[in-house]
């Protein structure tokens, strides 16, 4: 008998170790290959997870491409509501023999491990200190669905199957969800319904279920949604009143282009009738896919220029190409909405892992003196808010507008609080004269100051020929003409500085999170903060107190200075290489340097607990 | 060297428009230009056309890219906003604010570097969605403003001031535009007012996106003897084989026509286009027929203008996205906010 025979009768019957996490407490990690519609399988569990009342995250590893590589799917249960990206897993699903090595390896002691038995225990699968629960999945799948390609698919939900009898999902929730998703393809319905029950009967009949692994329903997601980054976003534009959108297609932003589409589609189209009897549905809004982001971004500008509240939707890649333009409408006070889903660069980079490595690129973008506002979503509850706070922003201030979220928030679905708006919210168009107004107005210059408002009143061509001025990147004056003066110049770029001063105080102000007697603070941004909460907690059961402080717009206001002087000195964490976050920090509100240190991870997963704990212990025991 | 200074007071009473407007309500600032500039001539021509057009000045949206040709909308109707954008860009800029207020009349200004280099992937893609605006490139088949380099115009053979020729080959707008299918695509001559303006009028008037590619030369840079866009090589090579004369919709026919090969187009506004075919059996609406003709001319060394090719029904930006008649920057906040109970049931969706 070989080793592995030798494991496989063993397992089949009792666990010989005990998981390290429990009820409501752990991880598990979904080996699949890419194109094999493993997504759905994992998203029934995630969902079923959440609808026990659960808090839960699934972060999806996913590669760039199309069909055949690698992709990863990792779930996180956990009753305190600590979603982070756990690094070590309590449960692997070895679906792909590509990276069984590194799987198995990922598996903590006495943890489980999945695989299709059809075949023999693969080597590379082998570990001593876990469980080993082989489920013939192939086999069991042979009979009922004798296409192949069905069959590929639908060993998915067996696995997912087995997987809910192991976990004690309320096995009524996990099968009206399959109802729901199928009510109009009862093929599909059916077939989905009898893999679930496959792998589900396998297990329970063959392990004793369920597993110390296990959920129990908590009822705490009664006023939370499960929802990704890009659809709260695209309500944002929607509800902000966005009515162009110029975009091209790019890795971790497109859904929110498309999502826009089709909301719109659903939102703000009504049909007329017209002579000839036929009904045509009439569309208020625009959506251009443009040719490049270029484009895209001269679409907005252009839009916003005629009066439009418009906005583009892009990663890296595309806010380099359109760092021409940006300045333009810097210079020429124009608003614009960019939200940039970051990924890893540079370059192509790694197109479809995450990275926060935008920051500084975004804040200075251009040629040039120039600077802009930028916001920085934590989560996709914040990705709706900040989306629409950003139009109110960029008219406000008649600059453009980066909302830098990233692939995490914006591809992954999060458990977070429901969404909502107050209809008693008014839009903020900022200093636009109209004809009224212009008539009691000697003449109108565009660029002058009269109030020291630092934001000049501008005019929507197509009005009224008393507002007409002449819009131009080149040199110009207070007045709007066209000037090589040093003085005048100088005179409207400076009034520009102080324009983006004032910003700092109207954008969303930082969370602070302080404990009495603590003198060492962490700063950090974004989808860091899940990890960087649970640390936190972490580190204070082992008696060390940190502050907490997650920025959420630049320029800075004085709050963070106050909270930075506050502590003897401060750990940055932040998911880049170049500590861009600390550098904006020296930058904006001149920090000396040395009071703020980093902890930094880039290699393109979203940010795990475990690496911001040991990154801060490694800081703090010297 | 800055053009003279126009005088301040009119020496007679001006003739006015429809508006009740004179001539001098369509001009701009002066124009900084070097004296003899072939766009100062286009600049001319847009100001008489929007003149006799009686547009509304605040109705005229005017932008353009970077180059001497782009500084020119300052120089022409003060009373419509402008917008002197970045080099090559000013397509997308159109695009956008076009589909923000259809209700403008867009006229963009371009030169061939502008256009056909640098913003040559805009260029294209305009043409592609039916813009609804007038695009003028003023060609002269080098870089102006950056002292005289060749552009993607210049014919092969052609010199350059200091002399070297030219040996890539060229892009021409018009085919390029009827390759991609353009519904409005004429070409003219800076030197030549009377036929211009009324290719200018009839391109507003057109509904969707209308080329005009007007040979301009650059005084300074390429105007020399064996230059190919000088004005002495355009005068004898230039064959005006398709005449025009604009319509108003109310207006009486001011030019005598020939009976004979005449091809009256309606334009979008109700106003007629009629223009005298020659050679015989010449079709503005053959795309592939115009192209053909102006393939072979240009291998003659022939520059053929006119108004080259015209589809009075194919559908624009607008009607392609199926666009609100309302502009959208006039959308009430309540026409476009689902509100609070819509996002309470698209949660639902997230349970
Ligand atoms: C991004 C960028 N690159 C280069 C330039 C420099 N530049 C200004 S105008 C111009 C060429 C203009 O040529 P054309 O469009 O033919 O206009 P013309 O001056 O001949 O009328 C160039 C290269 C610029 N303004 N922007
Ligand atoms: S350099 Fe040439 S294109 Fe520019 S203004 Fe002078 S003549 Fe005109
Ligand atoms: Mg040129």
């Amino acid at each position: 008998m070989t080793l592995s025979d030798n494991l496989e009768t063993e397992l089949n019957h009792t666990s010989r170790y005990v998981a390290t996490s429990g009820v409501n407490d752990f991880a598990i990690r979904f080996a699949n290959v890419n194109g094999t519609g493993s997504a759905s399988a994992n998203n029934l569990l995630l969902k079923s997870i959440f609808r026990m009342g659960i808090p839960v995250s699934g972060k999806n590893l996913f590669p760039s491409n199309i069909q055949g590589l690698p992709t990863w799917y990792e779930l996180r249960v956990n009753g305190k509501g600590h979603t982070a990206r756990a690094s070590e897993f309590d449960l692997v699903v070895a679906m792909n023999g590509q990276t069984y090595r590194e799987d198995v390896a990922s598996l903590k002691s006495g943890g489980y491990l999945l695989y299709d038995s059809s075949w023999p225990l693969p080597k590379e699968l082998m570990r001593e200190d876990v469980n080993i629960l082989g489920v013939p999945l192939s086999n069991l799948c042979t009979e009922p669905f004798p296409g192949s390609k069905e069959r590929v698919l639908l060993r998915n939900i067996a696995y997912a199957g087995a997987v809910s009898a192991l976990l004690d999902l309320d096995h009524s929730i996990v099968s009206e969800m399959l109802d729901e998703k199928y009510k109009k393809n009862e093929i599909l319905r059916s077939s989905n319904q009898i893999a679930l029950t496959i792998g589900y009967n396998y297990a329970k009949e063959n392990f004793e279920c369920p597993l110390p692994i296990r959920v129990a329903p908590l009822g705490v997601n009664a006023n939370k949604i499960l929802i990704d980054g890009n659809t709260t976003a695209a309500l944002g534009c929607v509800y902000a009143g966005a009515t162009v959108a110029g975009w091209y297609p790019i890795t971790p932003a497109t859904s929110i282009a498309e999502n826009f589409l089709k909301l719109c589609e659903r939102y703000r189209t009504f049909e007329v009738t017209r002579p000839d009897g036929t009904v045509e549905v009439k569309r208020n809004f625009a959506v251009l896919q443009a040719e490049d982001e270029i484009a895209a971004l001269g679409m907005v500008v252009g839009a916003a220029w005629a009066g439009a509240r418009s906005f583009t939707s892009t990663s890296g890649p595309g806010i380099s190409l359109m760092n021409e333009i940006i300045g333009l409408a810097y210079y020429t006070e124009i608003p614009a909405v960019i939200i940039n889903v970051q990924r890893t660069g540079p370059s192509t980079g790694m197109p479809t892992r995450v990275q926060q490595a935008d920051l500084m690129t975004c804040a200075y973008a251009s040629h040039g003196d120039t600077k802009h506002i930028l916001l920085f979503p934590a989560d996709p509850n914040e990705c709706f808010s900040f989306a629409a706070k950003a139009f109110d922003l960029a008219e406000h201030f008649q600059t453009p507008v980066m909302m830098l979220s990233d692939l995490d928030i914006g591809m992954n679905d999060w458990v977070v609080d429901k969404l909502e708006w107050d209809d008693n919210y008014v839009w903020d168009r900022g200093r636009v004269l109209n004809s009224e107004q212009l008539a009691e107005l000697p003449n109108f210059l565009r660029y002058s100051d009269p109030d020291d408002d630092y934001v000049t009143s501008r005019t929507l061509p197509g009005k009224d020929s008393k507002g007409a001025y002449f819009t131009r990147g080149s040199g110009h004056d207070r007045f709007g003409g066209y000037t090589e003066s040093p003085e005048a110049y100088q005179d409207v770029v400076d009034r520009l500085t102080k324009k983006l001063q004032r910003a700092a105080s109207y954008v969303p102000e930082p969370i602070i999170k302080s404990k009495p007697g603590s003198n060492l603070g962490v700063i950090t941004i974004g989808s860091c903060e899940a990890a960087v909460l649970e640390a936190l907690e972490i580190l204070d059961e082992g008696g060390v107190s940190l502050d907490y402080m997650r920025l959420r717009g630049f320029p800075f206001d004085q709050s963070v200075r106050k909270f930075i002087d506050d502590h003897e000195n401060c750990i940055v964490v932040e998911q880049n290489r170049d500590a861009q976050l600390r550098s904006l920090l020296i930058l904006d509100l001149g920090v000396d340097p040395n009071l703020l240190r980093s902890v930094l991870s880039y290699g393109g997963f979203p940010l795990s607990t475990k690496s911001v704990v040991e990154g801060i212990e490694d800081l703090i025991k010297d | 060297m800055p053009s003279i200074r126009k005088p301040l007071i009119p020496l007679a009473p001006l003739p006015v428009n429809e508006l009740g407007l004179t001539l001098r309500d369509y001009e701009g600032g002066m124009s900084t230009l070097c004296a003899g500039c072939g766009h100062d001539s286009i600049t001319a021509a847009i100001t008489r056309a929007f003149f006799e057009l009686s547009l509304p000045p605040e109705k005229i949206a005017k932008l353009s890219g970077i180059g001497c040709s782009s500084k020119t909308p300052t120089y022409f109707v003060s009373g419509a906003h402008g917008f002197n954008s970045v080099h090559g860009r000013m397509p997308p800029i159109v695009t956008g604010a076009n589909a923000a207020n259809r209700s403008s009349i867009y006229i963009g200004i371009s030169g061939d570097g502008d256009s056909l280099s640098i913003g040559a992937g805009h260029f294209v893609h305009a043409v592609r969605r039916n813009v609804n605006m007038v695009y003028v490139i003023e060609n002269n088949g080098v870089y102006g403003l950056t002292k005289g380099q060749f552009s993607a115009t210049a014919d092969v053979g052609s010199s350059a001031k200091k002399g070297a020729a030219n040996e890539t080959p060229p892009i021409d707008p018009v085919i390029l535009a009827l390759s991609l299918g353009a519904t409005f695509v004429a070409r003219s001559f800076s030197g030549d007012k009377g036929q211009l303006i009324p290719i200018i009028k009839a391109a507003v008037e057109h509904k969707g996106f209308a080329l005009i590619d007007v040979i301009s030369p650059c005084i300074q840079f390429n105007n020399h003897e064996g230059s190919t866009k000088s004005y002495h090589y355009v005068r004898e090579h230039e064959i005006k084989e398709i005449d025009q004369v604009y319509i108003p919709p109310s207006g009486e026919i001011t030019a005598v026509l020939p009976e004979d090969g005449i091809v009256k187009v309606k334009m979008f506004d109700g106003s007629t286009l009629a223009f005298r075919t020659l050679p015989p059996h010449y079709d503005p609406r053959d795309r592939e027929g115009a192209m053909h003709y102006v393939n072979q001319a240009r291998l003659r060394r022939e520059i053929p203008t006119g108004l080259l090719f015209i589809d009075e029904d194919a559908p624009d930006v607008h009607e392609l996205n199926s666009t609100t008649d309302t502009p959208l920057v006039d959308l009430p906040y309540e026409s476009l906010c689902p509100g609070s109970g819509a996002l309470a049931r698209f949660m639902e969706g997230f349970k």
